[in-house]
């Protein structure tokens, strides 16, 4: 299959998932469902890369800035702006690329392979609506919080590395902080995380929900699915930033 | 009734099924039988909607369902349950959800006539004490049961069932063949069953379509098919020189030949 026989079933995937729920008690259950799968199941692994990243900009950066001129605080905007610009959204989500997306992609095509999402079928439900909607809406609303909490922390990571190593102290590090703070970075920062939650949920949930075979292609499809995410994300990253920068 | 009209399906250009026409009467157990690659699978999943076929009619009760919107397929398929030959039981839930999630879905009862309910299907299935175990946790004769409890927990008027006997052992395919026959009868279903179980054929096949390599090979009763002519009917059920002996004695017992109570210790010393 070519990328335009993709980009249409893609197309129709998505325009087959907007109909009349069958019974909307049972969809909303399945989407806080999948909030609590993607939000609390990905929350530490979220909450480790943040602290870590932000640590090691602080290290790094304090590393780079040698000249007596530039001022310590200068080091905390470095790193509030790269980790609200850049790590939070991008590294987070090429994370939950690989955490949400392969279980996602699996999921689905496991149920395909099963003949689940044919049973569902059979029983008069739009497998399109009830499967897939669900996971698309519980990733617009939880991966935009676990990019605020990846941000918050990967700061938190920044001041605690600085000041354990003695290359900045905390209060000089709150004081950088509100130095020349732009608001738009954290709004630039969610309209990419928005962006990127439909990538790692969307793209997933078309390969697994197209799954042809056993349990070889569930497998195939799971890595195809984080690989053209993450491929996706970094293609979006760059055209927000030339678009909105 | 189900009536089926010139089904014509085919992938990538290879047409799998065609001209296919057949009826499946209400209250009877209606068997597609054919060998692996024959079409009796694309015929089903034609029947069931889960295929479009790329020419003919499908109609059930005088309904047209290949012409029908997805408004009306929608509340056609509540009258409809299946059985999946892997039993595509949902492993994320327990037996006891996996039975009333079609219940939660479609039906405004309150949850303790759900609970009622679900009680009545596994009870007519023989299912006690699996409740609260994952489809993981149970045997695959037990499998089948839950999908045959699910599939009639909305009382459906049309019964499908992809080889209800597929990884079973020959006792354990006997009872659910029987569990099946029981059900169409006594809720006057129209079921339809793919199968290449020989047990099956002779024991429930109150009507039997024999597809062969993506045509309508032959029709008949199980009664018939002991006398068919059809060479390629009698290759395909009575492939084993066991079963062509056991046909040509049972040929002879229909023609009165031999005593059906026969003693077997006698027949063995002459």
């Amino acid at each position: 299959m070519n990328f335009f026989t993709h980009l249409g079933r893609f197309i129709l995937l998505i325009k087959g998932m907007f109909s009349k729920p069958e019974n909307l008690r049972m969809y909303w259950k399945e989407l806080m469902h999948q909030c609590s799968e993607i939000g609390i199941g990905s929350l530490g692994i979220v909450a480790i890369i943040s602290v870590f990243i932000g640590a090691v900009s602080t290290v790094q950066t304090a590393y780079q800035l040698v000249s007596p001129v530039i001022p310590k605080s200068t080091i905390a905007q470095i790193v509030r702006d790269t980790v609200i610009l850049e790590f939070a959204p991008t590294l987070t989500c090429i994370v939950l690329a690989g955490v949400v997306g392969s279980k996602i992609a699996s999921e689905l095509g496991n149920m395909r392979v099963s003949e689940q999402i044919d049973a569902l079928e059979i029983m008069g439900i739009n497998t399109k609506a009830y499967l897939v909607f669900p996971k698309i809406l519980a990733a617009l609303i939880v991966v935009p919080m676990l990019v605020v909490i990846s941000a918050v922390l990967g700061i938190w990571g920044g001041r605690f590395a600085g000041s354990m190593a003695n290359i900045i102290s905390p209060d000089t590090f709150d004081k950088g902080l509100l130095l020349a703070w732009m608001p738009f970075n954290a709004k630039f920062a969610l309209i990419k995380a928005y962006t990127f939650a439909f990538i790692i949920s969307s793209i997933p949930a078309y390969y697994g929900y197209n799954v042809q075979g056993g349990a070889l292609e569930i497998g195939r499809s799971s890595t195809q699915s984080v690989v053209t995410s993450c491929i996706m994300i970094l293609f979006a990253d760059y055209l927000l930033a030339a678009i909105l920068l | 009734m189900i009536e089926v009209r010139n089904i014509r399906k085919g992938f990538a250009g290879k047409v799998v099924i065609d001209k296919v026409s057949a009826t499946f009467d209400t209250g009877k157990c209606n068997l597609i039988i054919g060998s692996s690659g024959s079409g009796k699978t694309v015929l089903m999943k034609c029947v069931v909607g889960l295929f479009e076929p790329d020419e003919g009619d499908i109609l059930y009760d005088g309904l047209n369902f290949t012409g029908m919107d997805q408004q009306n397929r929608k509340i056609m398929r509540q009258q409809i349950g299946m059985l999946f030959q892997g039993s595509a039981l949902f492993d994320s839930m327990t037996v006891e959800e996996n039975v009333i999630f079609p219940l939660d879905m479609f039906s405004a009862m309150s949850y303790k006539d759900k609970k009622k309910r679900v009680r009545e299907v596994l009870d007519r299935v023989n299912l006690q004490g699996a409740d609260k175990k994952y489809p993981a946790e149970i045997s695959g004769g037990m499998k089948k049961r839950v999908g045959i409890a699910r599939a009639i927990v909305l009382n459906p008027k049309y019964l499908f069932c992809d080889e209800p006997n597929s990884g079973l052992d020959p006792q354990t395919s006997l009872v659910i063949d029987k569990l099946i026959q029981e059900l169409t009868v006594d809720f006057n279903i129209t079921t339809v069953i793919n199968t290449h179980d020989m047990n099956s054929v002779m024991e429930i096949g109150d009507k039997i379509v024999y597809m062969y390599q993506g045509l309508k090979e032959w029709e008949g009763s199980k009664q018939e098919i002991i006398f068919s002519k059809n060479e390629r009917l009698n290759k395909f059920i009575f492939a084993s020189n066991f079963l062509q002996d056991a046909k040509d004695m049972r040929m002879l017992e229909m023609k009165g030949k031999i005593d059906n109570d026969r003693d077997m210790d006698q027949l063995l010393n002459t």
